[in-house]
């Protein structure tokens, strides 16, 4: 450690802790209290839960939180995909860093650009369909976008396509530094390729599975607006509509910035418990391992 | 025995092929579209493009401000990536390298901020910055996309100026060297690697950022690209070959980065996700 005049290192801390005050602290400071607040301007009378209240009886809302609801059923798919995929490239299959590169494309590419194109693959008369059609598979060259019952399919199916990599990437860096030798006792002992996964691999990505879930659940739950927004806008209808697109168009669009704060704060808390709990689980396997 | 192992290798392989397909498709999607005619495109969405169809390139520019777009997104990311790296490197320092109270607090606190969503923000920092005049300006996006990225450059920075060995600093120290010396002279360009990686991955996240800059954006002039790209598929809605020739234009800078820089993503996203 550095000896320093007692002031200092608050000196040097500064200029962080000013841009943090600014751009979070305030804010969730603000967004509770507006969550209570008949919000006209910058501010306005109290009025208690009521924002909550019309929040909750707003059938809009309600298709929001079922379709973020929903999506969470992504991240068993992402996770799953992404050790598979990570494994597969872990047995230095040949050319597994070309793989690397390109199974990670698609998460350097922005969100809005991943929508757009994927918003005129999934057309009607789209590439997709046009495929499926030339190979009679008729039956299922359905209306991706513009049937309420597939638009969030839809959706996720593109989230995925652009996440997973990440997924890959992470636990393939795992793997790496994984001790081999447990896998090699096992493979010498005949464990086949499932039973290896589910007692040596598994077990042993169990920290950085835990984290993954937990990112990518909040993820879903309230990193998606990009894709919502150039895939399907949320339609048609509110088929699409999730929670953060739901605070979007309340607090900008119809100048409702209570409701739009009332929902903030209840996604807030939710990200809040994730966190939480991934910390929790974390603490505890720490004291095991000491134990 | 030997056949089994190569039927393995061989589903593998065929695995491994079948998702890079999935994966590229649609880059192929947009890249071929890109150079078809309106007519090849509604006459097959899939073909190959050919004869190639260069015309759509010229439209999508003359079409779409896209230098304009571009040059406010570089502005953005240079303005935010500098800020959120310098305030960080002078909090890391003091977190990794002094002592005072409260540190540790800070540091789990600040930490704990990445997974905090900025959709969250959104409404009380829209109502400050009307009141502040700062909505419609290149300063007051500057601040929130380095306060965003600044708990990520913290973190990394914090951790890597702890791996310096002890003795460097002590020699310093000895020849009586000023603390901001210390971080100028030995620390930072020790740490070229971790902020080579900060500015590669800070700079991507605010590069593709949409929410933020929709909302604190709004006039023409100031667009982001990845804004104006949604503005540019409104326009050419109708005439897919263009959209795409537009969107590969918008995606050409990220190719770029990510062929020279791809080590630095691989490290810079696993950093403090993989432990041991």
């Amino acid at each position: 450690m550095l000896r320093t005049r007692p002031w200092v290192p608050y000196l040097y801390v500064t200029p962080a802790l000013a841009l943090l005050a600014l751009v979070f602290a305030y804010p969730v400071v603000r967004v509770v209290d507006f969550s209570t607040r008949l919000i006209r301007g910058a501010s306005g009378p109290y009025v208690g839960s009521l924002n909550y209240q019309l929040v909750w009886e707003d059938p809009t809302f309600r298709d929001a939180l079922k379709h973020s609801a929903l999506l969470l059923l992504a991240v068993p798919v992402l996770t799953a995909l992404a050790i598979f995929f990570a494994v597969l490239l872990y047995e230095g299959v040949r050319g597994w860093r070309v793989y690397r590169s390109v199974l990670f494309l698609p998460y350097i590419l922005a969100v809005p650009i991943v929508g757009i194109v994927a918003s005129y693959i999934f057309q009607l008369n789209g590439a997709l369909n046009s495929m499926l059609r030339a190979v009679h598979l008729d039956g299922l060259a359905l209306d991706w976008l513009g049937s309420e019952r597939l638009s969030l399919l839809t959706v996720g199916i593109v989230i995925v396509w652009r996440e997973v990599g990440f997924g890959i990437l992470l636990f393939l860096a795992r793997l790496l530094t994984m001790d081999g030798e447990q896998l090699e006792a096992a493979r010498i002992d005949g464990a086949g390729w499932w039973s290896q996964l589910r007692y040596v691999i598994i077990p042993e990505l169990k920290g950085t599975i835990e984290f993954y879930v937990v990112v990518a659940s909040i993820t879903m739950l309230a990193w998606v607006f990009a894709y919502v927004y150039t895939i399907t806008a949320g339609g048609p209808g509110t088929s699409s509509t999730v929670l953060e697109l739901y605070i979007y168009n309340q607090g900008l669009r119809n100048s409702l910035p209570g409701m739009a704060s009332a929902v903030a704060v209840v996604l807030l808390g939710a990200t809040l418990v994730s966190i939480t709990l991934l910390m929790l689980v974390r603490a505890r396997a720490q004291r095991q391992e000491l134990a | 025995m030997r056949s089994r192992a190569n039927i393995g290798r061989f589903a593998r392989q065929a695995t491994l092929l079948a998702m890079a397909v999935l994966t590229l498709y649609p880059v192929w999607f947009m890249v071929s579209t890109a150079f078809k005619s309106q007519d090849q495109y509604l006459g097959s969405p899939y073909g190959l493009p050919w004869p190639l169809s260069f015309s759509n390139f010229g439209d999508a520019v003359h079409g779409g401000t896209f230098l304009t777009w571009f040059k406010n997104s570089a502005i953005l990311t240079l303005g935010s990536v500098v800020l959120s790296t310098a305030a960080a490197a002078l909090a890391a320092f003091s977190i990794a390298r002094m002592r005072w109270l409260g540190r540790d607090v800070f540091f789990a606190v600040s930490t704990a901020l990445m997974v905090v969503p900025p959709v969250v923000m959104l409404m009380p920092l829209f109502i400050l910055f009307t009141n502040m005049n700062l909505v419609s300006t290149y300063q007051g996006v500057i601040l929130i996309y380095a306060g965003l990225t600044l708990p990520f450059s913290m973190y990394m920075l914090t951790n890597f100026f702890r791996s310096i060995p002890n003795e460097l600093f002590e020699s310093a120290v000895t020849d009586g060297a000023r603390n901001i010396a210390i971080l100028l002279r030995i620390v930072l360009p020790l740490s070229a690697p971790a902020i080579v990686t900060l500015v590669v991955v800070n700079g991507l996240w605010v590069w593709n950022e949409l929410l933020i800059a929709l909302v604190f954006l709004p006039s023409d002039d100031l667009k982001t690209l990845t804004v104006g790209v949604t503005v540019f598929q409104n326009k050419y809605n109708l005439n897919v070959p263009v959209t795409m020739a537009g969107m590969l234009l918008a995606s050409l800078p990220m190719f770029v980065v990510y062929l020279v820089g791809q080590r630095f993503f691989v490290r810079g996203l696993t950093a403090g996700a993989v432990k041991g």
